[in-house]
């Protein structure tokens, strides 16, 4: 490839790759290469399709798209120009999609997408009730262009936001957009990004870094992968934009250890937008220089800590240091640096390209634009989604997710991963932005949301959460250190049934303490998960503690078992299960002896049919009986 | 072993010579742990002279970093992700199931090095919770049958991913 010398130039060869790539009758096949789709078999698919394709000499496009959102019921594909949606695609259904679709233009059937056996398979993407509520902007290329190629990306308008930054606008009136923008980091605090660029602009320092945070470390998150692997070119046309306002020279992108496939596409885009002349010296033929290399974490989740990720950077332990001074006074190496996230970079070409104040009519009053969340946990369809700020959490869940698996009733959302905190299902109707969230005592976060079922106790979230946090604490801070450890051992008691009178104001006061006393974001908000649950879900906190019962019957040691004798079919199974021998058998019937039941659920699990109850009282009531059954089972 | 420019690419001009040294530590551990799938003492004494960086140094990065070992690894890596979508799918299970049938916890290798069992934060697949990493393949949406299949390949050892 050719280095671009000027904007004629890009000019001519986006016009000549429009052509080439968008014709309108052009047959495609997209197909979805994440991480998720990769997992369910889409790379075998891939192969089978182009056997396939060779032996009916059809010529067919197919793109390997990055990661198209509905991760539940990949591999998904679509298929131009006629627009059929499929999902679940197999390597069998290849010669059936060749033979239809690709040849004769109709769709395979038993590949549509429907919401139950009952109703009419949908055929448009657009159509299919997880993606109509949706506002696809950042992840606008992730379906349709392959990460692997820097042509579909300029053909699709790519790097078109940059040619109008460089060519047409100066560096502080490309802050002024982003300013008017009101564009919010998405890494979770929600800090505007035109101030911060703003700040780093001002500094006296010639010498000035752009970092691109991909340390995506939020268990339940995968927004930034998501971004990274499918639409590389984004970010990386992201932070020239940046660059060319702030004036730096040289840009960083961390990105996780864990996430293989976002580092190897990262390579080949940077590589590729070097050859094209994007990245390197005299950009585009004009004065602005900049290149990006990438750093790779190696599995600490406080790197995703501004000041620690810096740290990394420089090859040192990952410790957070004291703000101010800001990044953006004194960063990497002391020099000013302009650090924001992944989804945040992606989101500045579209800003430049339909200008600020589109932009800033989606959205709410403080929250611009639109937010990408990985939406997990027990709805029906997972993967991720992108809505615009200010949608309420019933449209997520029960429009987008389509409500609950196996009806279930919704319990609880988990926002913001650790940092944040469960809102409850009676607040559904929140509108999500960032100061919402924050008003209900969680936060945005990174954008991870976990939908919880009746079946999910809240004190064993909780302890789930700050065991993570617990881990992940870098020690640095005595209160983090320590407060999260001694909150986590009164949590392990309660979920242990050793919960004592005191323990929920005891776990309060200390994490008011960690919250107060804490250097760094991970550990002010460390406790946030524990807060939340005890605001709104108190009861279950004392249901443990009192009365020694877990009403999800998650927690090991709680409550009493019985078997329920109408239901119990005689297998036999618990008997077997049973390693204290707690399980008595009499002619017609099984029954559990509490004074040698450890409450281990082992019976509670193996039963087929659900018959092992396990309930809040009835040991006094089923003493007697149990004195009568050893009586009987000795005679 | 490791060859400072190249990898620290143009920001090397705005760097001093210590800088750079510093900054490529974590590089070269990714390097050493590729070649040995551990951190071998060896490796980084050479490491600690190669880059004039103190040993004490060497260990202090290394030791923070959760992904860097300091023993041999099994020649299986069995990666559960505990993660919240797969937590609430059941993912304690899955690691419980795992530890039972090698004797192993989670973060040990076997003895025979054949199997190393980790659990990881988030592998970023919620989608297809609960999620497994044999060898860098996942596996999603695990039932109990394709755990136990996943083990018995495993431990016959001609584990390849199916499906």
């Amino acid at each position: 490839m050719k280095r671009l010398a000027n904007r004629q130039e890009i000019i001519e060869l986006r016009g000549r790759l429009k052509a080439d790539f968008l014709g309108a009758d052009k047959k495609k096949v997209k197909l979805c290469c994440g991480t998720a789709c990769r997992a369910t078999g889409s790379l075998k698919v891939l192969d089978a399709l182009k056997t396939e394709m060779q032996k009916r000499s059809e010529d067919v496009d197919i793109v390997t798209t990055g990661c198209q959102g509905l991760c539940q019921k990949g591999p998904l594909m679509k298929v131009e120009p006629h627009g059929y949606f499929y999902q679940r695609v197999t390597t069998a259904h290849a010669p059936k999609i060749v033979e239809y679709t690709l040849s004769a233009g109709f769709p395979v059937r038993e590949l549509l997408y429907k919401d139950s056996i009952i109703t009419k398979p949908i055929e448009a993407m657009d159509e299919v009730p997880f993606y109509k509520k949706q506002m696809r902007l950042v992840l606008r290329n992730n379906e349709r262009i392959d990460p692997g190629n820097i042509h579909q990306y300029i053909a699709h308008d790519g790097y078109s936001a940059l040619e109008k930054a460089f060519f047409s606008l100066t560096p502080e009136a490309v802050i002024e957009e982003m300013k008017a923008s009101g564009l919010r980091g998405r890494g979770g605090a929600g800090f505007p990004a035109g101030i911060k660029w703003e700040a780093v602009r001002r500094s006296v320092n010639k010498t000035k870094m752009v970092v691109a945070n991909g340390d995506e470390g939020d268990p339940g998150a995968f927004m930034d992968r998501s971004i990274m692997e499918g639409d590389p070119h984004s970010l990386i046309e992201g932070m020239l934009i940046c660059a060319y306002a702030i004036g730096a020279r040289y840009g960083f992108i961390y990105v996780r250890h864990e996430y293989p496939l976002a580092v190897k596409n990262l390579n080949v885009a940077i590589k590729q937008a070097r050859d094209l002349g994007f990245l390197g010296d005299n950009i585009l033929g004009t004065e602005v220089s900049f290149d990006i290399s990438i750093r790779e974490g190696a599995g600490a989740f406080v790197c995703g800590e501004e000041t620690a990720l810096l740290q990394s950077i420089e090859g040192k332990r990952g410790f957070p240091v004291q703000k101010p001074p800001f990044p953006a006074e004194r960063g990497v190496w002391a020099y000013p640096t302009c650090i924001n996230n992944i989804e945040t970079f992606a989101n500045v070409p579209y800003i430049l390209s339909v200008g600020s104040e589109n932009f800033a009519k989606l959205g709410t009053e403080r929250s611009k634009g639109t937010k990408v969340f990985a939406l997990t946990g027990k709805i029906k369809n997972t993967g991720l989604i992108e809505v615009p700020m200010g949608i309420t959490l019933r449209e997520i869940i029960y429009d987008i997710g389509g409500g609950m698996l196996s009806d279930k009733k919704l319990k609880a959302v988990q926002t913001g991963g650790p940092s944040g905190g469960c809102i409850p299902a009676e607040q559904i109707d929140l509108q999500v932005d960032f100061d919402s969230l924050f008003s209900v005592g969680s936060m945005m976060g990174s954008g991870g949301l976990v939908a919880m079922d009746e079946n999910d106790c809240m004190v064993d979230v909780a302890k789930f959460f700050l065991s993570f946090t617990q881990q992940e604490s870098c020690g640095k801070c005595p209160p983090c250190r320590i407060g999260t450890y001694q909150m986590l051992q009164i949590l392990d008691r309660i979920t242990k049934g050793e919960g004592a009178a005191g323990d929920i104001e005891r776990l309060q006061h200390i994490g008011n303490m960690v919250k107060e006393g804490s250097l760094c974001g991970l550990g002010k908000t460390a406790p946030n998960p524990v807060l939340s649950t005890i605001k709104y879900f108190r009861e279950e906190y004392e249901e443990h503690i009192n009365n020694k019962f877990c009403k999800a019957k998650v927690c090991k040691g709680l409550g009493f078992y019985r078997i329920d004798n109408e239901e119990c079919f005689l297998c036999g199974l618990c008997k077997q299960a049973c390693v204290y021998d707690a399980i008595v058998e009499l002619k017609d019937s099984f029954h559990i002896d509490m004074d040698y039941c450890a409450k281990c659920k082992a019976c509670y699990e193996t039963c087929p049919i659900d018959a092992v109850k396990i309930e809040k009282a009835g040991y006094k009531h089923q003493a007697a009986i149990y004195t009568n059954i050893r009586a009987d089972v000795q005679e | 072993m490791i060859d400072i420019q190249e990898e620290m690419g143009m920001v090397g001009d705005a760097l001093t010579d210590e800088q750079k040294r510093k900054a490529v530590l974590i590089h070269a551990f990714h390097k050493i742990q590729k070649e040995n799938n551990y951190l071998p003492e060896e490796k980084l004494n050479e490491i600690s002279e190669e880059l004039s960086i103190p040993l004490s140094e060497v260990y202090s990065a290394a030791s923070f970093y959760k992904q860097f070992y300091f023993k041999p690894r099994g020649k299986n890596i069995v990666c559960v992700c505990v993660g919240t979508a797969c937590h609430v799918r059941g993912a304690q299970a899955v690691v419980n199931k795992f530890e039972g049938s090698f004797g192993v916890k989670a973060g040990e290798t076997t003895e025979d090095l054949a199997v190393t069992l980790e659990t990881v934060g988030c592998v970023g697949c919620c989608g297809l919770a609960p999620v497994v990493v044999v060898n860098d393949e996942i596996t999603g949406e695990l039932t109990p049958a394709e755990t136990n299949a996943i083990i018995e390949a495993i431990k016959e050892g001609s584990y390849e991913k199916t499906g």
